[in-house]
This record gives C-alpha cells, structure tokens and sequence, in this order.
C-alpha cells in the first residue's frame, strides 16, 4: 500500500504521481483530497485527489514543491512508499445541471478542477474552462482539461500561448464584453486568484464556488487548524468543505492562518536542503 | 532482581497478619517521587518516577482489608477491579500475580493508575480515605506500579495468549482506537473473535495518543499496551476514516463483519464564538496538543510538524484535564508565564486534583471567574491581546454549580502571545452522517443503551465519549467491556 505506481516531472517544481491505495481510489468523488505522511516522522499534508482509477486501485496527485515535505516527496520515485495516506477526505463537490459553468484553474488547482469539470460536463453542463500559467510551457494538463470541457480558454502573464493576461481578465472579458450568461463559476487555485474571481463575480451576482487550502492536521474534523471564517461563522474545510460559497468567505483570514507557521517552515526547509546538499 | 523480590516477599510475610488495623492507620501514604518542578519543565519526561517495590509493599500495607463482601474502593471503580485482592497481593510481594489480577478486569492498567481522577473514582470511597486525617489507600499509583513491575518482568506475550478462546469464526470490526475501541477489541479477542480496529489516524489510541502528553502519560507505555493487544491477534488498519474510507453499512454488508462497535470518541474543539479567536495564535487545545504529542513537535531535531515555542504569556481558557495538559505543554515549550483562566471559581474546576497540584508546583498561574470577550492581534493578525470580564457567581444552573455572571464594566485586557481554547468539545459529525438508521441525541452523541451498548441500527454498538460526551478513559473502556459481553451475546444467539 501506499507505492508510488508512477512518477512525472512537470517542470518548475511540479510532479504528478500515481498512488497505490485501493481503498481511497474504490471511494473518491470530485473534489476530496487525501492527507500524506512521507515518512515516518514526517508532517500530514492534504493534497487534492486528480483522478482515480478505482481498477488499478490508484489515484493520482499533482504536486508544488513549496517546503520541505513537498521537497521530500518530489525526491521520491516509482517503487517508493509513502509512510501514510488517508482518505477520501472532505465533502465532495456539488455535481449537478446547472447550465453554463465556468471552471478556473491557476497552479495545481488545475489539477483539482479537472475532475469537477469532467464530471460537471458528463451532467449536461456547458463547461467553458479558463486556465492559466505564467509561461506557455508551464501550462498544466491543457489535453485533460479541452476534453473536460466544452471550451478552453487560456491565459499566461506573458502572453506567450492564449490571451496575455491573468484567468480573471478571461473572465471578465467572457461576462462583460461577450454577455456570457453564467450559472456558476467554480475557482480553484492560489488564494489571490479565488479572491480576485470572487470579487468580479460578487458584482454581477454569479454563484461562485471555491476550493480552500488552509493548514490542515487530520483531515477529519479532530483538530480545528484548518477553521475558515465563512458567512462570518467558523466552519472546518475539511469537513464542511473545502468547497465553500466564495462570496461567503472572509479570505484575508485564510491567507493569515496559512501564514502562521512560515518562519518555522522556513527554517525547515533551509535546514533540510542543507543537509540535502551536504549529502551529495 | 528475582533475589529483592524473594526478600521483600519474605519480609512481607513475616508482617502479614501481625499488623493490626491500628497499626496499618498509622503508615503514612507513600506520595509519588517526582521530578523537581523546576527541572521538569524544561522536559517532557514523565513527572513522578513511580513506587520502588518497597515503596509498594509499605503503601499496600496501608489497606485495611476491609471484610465487607464488596470493598468500597471497588465500588467505586467503574470496571470494578478486585482492588482489595491485588492489594493484598503486593502486600506479599507477589507483584506478577498482583498484575494478573488486574488484568481480569482493566487491560490497561499502566494507564488507569497514571490518568484515572482516583479522587473521584477508588480513591473517593476508600474508608480509610473518608476518616478525617488519613489520606486513602494510593491506589492508581499502586496499580501503576504493579502494571510497570509487569512490563519489565514478566512475561507478557505468554499469558495474554493463553488467554484466548480459539474456535470462534465470526468477526467484529471495532471503529475508533481510543480506550473505548481498544477495551472492547481485547476483551472480544479473548473470546476468540477476529476483531479488526479501524482508525483514522495513523496510529491508534485516541485521546491516549494525541492528546494527554508525555509528561503525563509516556508514548512507551502506551505503545506496549497497544503491541499486547497486536499480539493477541486484534488487527489494527490505521488511516482509515469510517465514514469516508469505508462506510458502517460497507463494514457489516461488505466486509464480512458480524457487528461494528463505535468508539469515535467526542472529538470535535469547541469555540467561544467572540471575535479575534481566529487571529493566529489561538489554537484549540486539540490542535495544540495534536501537534505536540501525535505529531511529536516537542521533539525538534527529530520530526517535522512546527510549533511556536517560546514567548512570554500562555492563557489556557478552561479548566478540565485537557486545559491542565495544554497549560503545563505550554510551560515545557519555553512560555515563561503560562495561565489558566476560568469563568468559574477553583471548586468547580473538573481536572485531576494531581494535575492541578502538578501545574501549581510549575508556577501555573490561575485566574479564576474571568471570561474571555475577544482577541485582540498585531498587525500581521498574530493574537497579542486579549480582554477579559470579571465574573460574579450567581444563582445555580440546570448543573447545581453556581452560574458566573459577568461583573459591568469589568473589563480588561492582558497580553499575551498565545492561547488554547480547552472548553470542551462536540460529537465529531463523520459517523453518525454516513450511517443511517442510527439515532443521536439533540447534541449529536450517539444514542446508545448504557448497559449493552446497543444503538437504534441493528448490529451496530457504540461506546465511550461519542455516546456519553466528553468524559474519562476508566468510563469508556468500561463502555467498551459491557458491549463486548454484549456483542458476544448478540453473536451466539443472533438476536437483537
Ligand atoms: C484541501 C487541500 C488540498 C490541497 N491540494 C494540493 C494539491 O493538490 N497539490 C499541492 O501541491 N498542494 C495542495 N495543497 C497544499 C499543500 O497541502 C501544501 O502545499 C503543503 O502542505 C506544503 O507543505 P510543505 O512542508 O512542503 O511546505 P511548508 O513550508 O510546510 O509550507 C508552505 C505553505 O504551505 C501551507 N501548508 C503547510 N503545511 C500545511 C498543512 N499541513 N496543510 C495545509 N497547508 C499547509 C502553508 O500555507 C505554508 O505556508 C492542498 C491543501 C489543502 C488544504
Ligand atoms: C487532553 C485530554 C486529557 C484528558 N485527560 C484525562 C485524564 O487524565 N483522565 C481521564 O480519565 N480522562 C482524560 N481525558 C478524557 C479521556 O481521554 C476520554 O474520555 C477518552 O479518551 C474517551 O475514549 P474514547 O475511546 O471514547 O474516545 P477517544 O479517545 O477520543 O478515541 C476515539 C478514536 O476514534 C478515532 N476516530 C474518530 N473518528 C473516526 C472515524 N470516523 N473512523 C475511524 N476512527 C475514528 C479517533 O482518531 C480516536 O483515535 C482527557 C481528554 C483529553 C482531550
Ligand atoms: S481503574 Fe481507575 S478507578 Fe479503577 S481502581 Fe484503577 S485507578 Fe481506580
Ligand atoms: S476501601 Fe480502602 S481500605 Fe478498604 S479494601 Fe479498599 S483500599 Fe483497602
Ligand atoms: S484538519 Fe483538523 S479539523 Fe480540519
């Protein structure tokens, strides 16, 4: 259990894996997530569920390097094992018909959303997908996401594939320019970009769906780190979430929260690489 | 060692029957060695060291042996444990058979005599203890040091086998590894069932694990009661969320499971509800001691989860065990001024009076009737105030203890650099919403009948904190003794 089936490089510090855990891959709906141990003494991180293959009983993982677990895990390969990993976590997305739906994706959140889109599209919808990168080249999952959707718009910061912008100005474009008449819009991605697509759509009364990626220790609701303010009550994204009515959350708060232990990360992670580096 | 042991016996007999009960009321309890105060809180290590065989021996010679059919300690044990026997066992200094007499009721003794509130349990109902001037018989800390003596000297793996009843085919899948879940799985095992536990963390023994520290309760101890129950055969699948991984129904339908026991425990952190409390900074106290003891943050060099660790003050809002176990991991962490601060008055306080004891000799400072009304933080949202009420006790409440009633215009504000919310918790809602046709009380417990432990939904027991709310170790291993009987029953006969 836990074998790292399969492992890709995408470039600039993200990886995708396949995972050996037939238990979660039997379960996993869009939108849940799994928590991870490396090793042993390792931290519990939460990652995304991308896809499942309930036959081989594995799920695949798309990864950021940011820290140190991150690291540790980017340094494993195939025939690997992890220490633990647990889920599906989370409630699942809300799949239904519910017309025309934007689905907007930046970094690993693309990842995430591939799933909920796909399986928005298989319930009818009209999916228009916006994605984005800072570079053509750093483009994830292009292929996946056109099949999962009904169009594919993409956005990078230079210009350099698709329109020069950032995914909100898509959006914008789409809903203002265009008259776009959207039911609901689904963002997954940094917290910037949810709160960015959050604001826009607050002003023009569009359903907005969010992702949250605060701290997390168990997963399952024991704990309290992972505490998000909502319609300005306490909510546990992991198990109230983590998708949430975006224009309900308070998102200075969780970039605050996640922010609290960044000195001890740090230091971690430098003390880690150094190490690292020593080895070799 | 063997050679002490044959000493002390013999010393013992000698004595044993010579000592009139005059006699025995003059021995003084034997109070714990301990750490000093000062140098155990810059360590986690555990605080007293426990009875020597001498010690022991002398503190057992403090019993009475009182004739009446069923001494009073034992009644007021909730797993009823032949004190008196085991007592008298030590007297002779015959330790292993003392354990062995434990273990007929408590398959977790190590623990019960280090985190059992004996002053309201055993201890309470002691005679000797209800004369005034004698303290009662130390009974947690003499089965602590029966069940330690054991684990270095005796020959654990030999006899729990020989306890099991081969030949029993059905199996049962026991949802939760806190001492509910673990109480039930042994004792079902030692009928001869295949059991399996299912937890959600990564390693087993509920609150056990991730919330009473090591100071209080070493990870060691824990560890070789949970590979006893491993050597009897209980199989153990951690990671596994019931509910989410596998479903109740899944368990009994799919899995093969005969009957499910549910021992999730009441674990979902309370909040105050008032502004500021998500400032970063405030934890709950489950969430700060998770990452202590589950996640070992104490242990720097070794493992990876973060924790501030060093500041001035440290407020604890509460008053249980839980908030005298956060106050107490604050102080090891390197706060120098670490509170408590409670809306009641110190009567009403519900942790262990050792661990109160305990906390005052580390220089915890207690301010009682005040009342958080919001959090203050710095400009990058870390909590560095909070203003507090004074309060007055008032009429009593639907709980008989006097309702504190805030004092007008009582306000101020304290500085600090942390703070636990340790006010309780709430039924954790995974479980009960992935089973239906299983009933939960208005506040979400399971609804569970208190001498079987059977729920609303056939097949299906439930014990410990998920039906009682948040309450003792003692009490929920002892739920988890009367559903095995019960789950054996319902097995042989296949009526619900
Ligand atoms: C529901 C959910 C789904 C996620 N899905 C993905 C995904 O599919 N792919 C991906 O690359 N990342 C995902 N993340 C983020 C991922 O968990 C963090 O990047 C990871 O924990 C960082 O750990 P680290 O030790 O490498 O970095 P660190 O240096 O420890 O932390 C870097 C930053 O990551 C965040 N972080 C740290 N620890 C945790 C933790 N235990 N839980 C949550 N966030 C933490 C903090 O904001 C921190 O500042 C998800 C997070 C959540 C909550
Ligand atoms: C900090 C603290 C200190 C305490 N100190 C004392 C003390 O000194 N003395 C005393 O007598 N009592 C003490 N208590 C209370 C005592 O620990 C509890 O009453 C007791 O642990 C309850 O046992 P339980 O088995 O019902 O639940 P728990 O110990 O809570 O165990 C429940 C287990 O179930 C698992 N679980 C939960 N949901 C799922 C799921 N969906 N699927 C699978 N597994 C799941 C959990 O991870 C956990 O391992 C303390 C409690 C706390 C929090
Ligand atoms: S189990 Fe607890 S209550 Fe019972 S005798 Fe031991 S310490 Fe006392
Ligand atoms: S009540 Fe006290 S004195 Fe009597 S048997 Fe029990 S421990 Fe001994
Ligand atoms: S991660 Fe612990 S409660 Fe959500």
């Amino acid at each position: 259990m836990y074998e790292i089936i399969e492992k890709k490089n995408l470039g600039e510090g993200m990886n995708v894996y396949k995972i050996n855990v037939p238990d979660v891959a039997a379960k996993a709906r869009p939108g849940q997530f799994v928590v991870l141990r490396v090793h042993e003494k390792g931290e519990r991180i939460p990652i995304t569920i991308a896809g499942n293959d309930e036959i081989n009983g594995s799920i695949t993982i798309l990864v950021q390097t940011v820290g140190k677990t991150t690291h540790l895990l980017s340094e494993l390969s195939a025939g690997n094992k992890l220490a633990d990993v647990v889920g599906p976590l989370g409630i699942p997305s809300e799949i239904d018909n519910f017309g025309t739906v934007i689905c907007m994706g930046g970094g690993f959140g693309i990842a995430a959303l591939h799933p909920i889109a796909k399986a928005l599209k298989e319930h009818g919808n009209h999916i228009i997908s916006i994605i984005g990168a800072r570079r053509k080249d750093l483009l994830l999952m292009e292929s996946e996401m056109k099949e999962a959707s009904s169009e594919l718009l993409v956005a990078t910061d230079d210009g350099s594939y698709g329109a020069k912008g950032f995914v909100t100005d898509v959006l914008k474009k789409l809903v203002v320019d265009n008259k776009r008449i959207i039911n609901r819009v689904i963002a997954i991605g940094p917290v910037p970009m949810m709160k960015a697509v959050s604001d826009f759509t607050k002003s023009y009364n569009i359903k907005t769906i969010v992702s949250l990626n605060p701290i997390m220790i168990d997963g399952s609701g024991m704990c309290g780190a992972c505490r998000v303010l909502v319609g300005g009550k306490t909510k546990f994204a992991c198990v109230d979430g983590p998708d949430f009515d975006a224009h309900e959350v308070d998102f200075e708060n969780l970039v605050n929260r996640q922010r609290f232990y960044k000195e001890e990360e740090k230091a971690a992670y430098e003390c880690h690489m150094k190490q690292h580096h020593s080895n070799m | 060692m063997e050679n002490i042991n044959k000493n002390l016996q013999s010393d013992a007999t000698v004595k044993e029957g010579k000592l009139s009960t005059k006699e025995r009321l003059q021995i003084k309890r034997h109070e714990m060695p301990m750490q000093d105060p000062q140098e155990r809180i810059k360590n986690f290590n555990e605080v007293p060291f426990g009875y020597s065989p001498e010690e022991a021996i002398e503190e057992a010679k403090r019993c009475i042996q009182c004739k009446s059919e069923v001494p009073e300690c034992v009644k007021g044990c909730p797993v009823n444990i032949d004190i008196l026997g085991f007592i008298n066992l030590i007297e002779k200094g015959d330790f292993l058979a003392a354990a062995k007499k434990i273990k007929e009721t408590n398959s977790l003794p190590a623990i019960c005599g280090r985190v059992c509130p004996q002053e309201d349990q055993c201890e309470k109902l002691c005679v000797i203890g209800r004369r005034k001037d004698t303290p009662s018989v130390a009974i947690g800390n003499l089965e602590r040091f029966v069940a330690d003596y054991k684990a270095k000297y005796g020959n654990l793996h030999f006899e729990v086998n020989s306890f099991i009843n081969p030949g029993k085919n059905k199996k049962v899948a026991i949802v939760g590894g806190g001492p509910a879940g673990l109480a039930t799985a042994g004792d079902l095992r030692k009928m001869g069932y295949g059991v399996t536990i299912y937890e959600a963390l990564h390693e087993i023994g509920g609150v056990l694990m991730y919330g009473i520290p090591e100071f209080r309760l070493p990870k060691d101890i824990l560890l070789r009661e949970l590979q006893i129950l491993k050597d009897m055969g209980v199989e153990v699948i951690t990671n596994a969320v019931v509910g989410k991984t596998v479903t109740v129904d899944e368990l009994l339908n799919k899995k093969g499971y005969s009957a499910v026991f549910i021992g999730t425990g009441a674990g979902t952190p309370k909040f105050l509800n008032i502004p500021g409390e998500e400032l970063n900074g405030v934890y709950s106290a489950n969430e700060f001691l998770t990452r202590v003891n589950l996640m070992r943050a104490y242990n720097k060099n070794e493992y990876d989860t973060p924790i501030k660790s060093c500041g001035n003050t440290f407020v604890v809002f509460g008053a249980g065990n839980t908030a005298m176990d956060a106050v107490r991991t604050a102080l090891r962490l390197g706060y120098h001024d670490a509170r408590i601060f409670y809306r009641r008055s110190r009567k009403e306080m519900t942790a262990r009076l050792e661990e109160i004891h305990h906390a005052e000799q580390e220089g915890v400072k207690f301010d009682f009737l005040v009342n958080p009304v919001r959090f203050i933080g710095d400009e990058n949202q870390n909590v560095k105030q909070v203003e507090c009420l004074k309060m007055e006790l008032g009429e009593p409440d639907e709980s008989g203890r006097r309702r504190p009633v805030p004092i007008k215009g009582s306000e101020f504000t304290t500085d600090i650099e942390g703070a636990v919310i340790a006010i309780g918790t709430n039924a954790n809602p995974i479980v009960p919403q992935s089973t239906p046709g299983m009933e939960l009380n208005k506040w979400g417990y399971i609804i569970a009948n208190e001498e079987t432990g059977k729920t609303t939904k056939k097949g299906v027991f439930a014990g410990g904190d998920i039906v009682t709310g948040a309450a003792t170790v003692i009490l929920a291993m002892g739920a988890g003794k009367k559903a095995a009987a019960s789950i054996d029953e319902y097995l042989k006969i296949g009526i619900w």
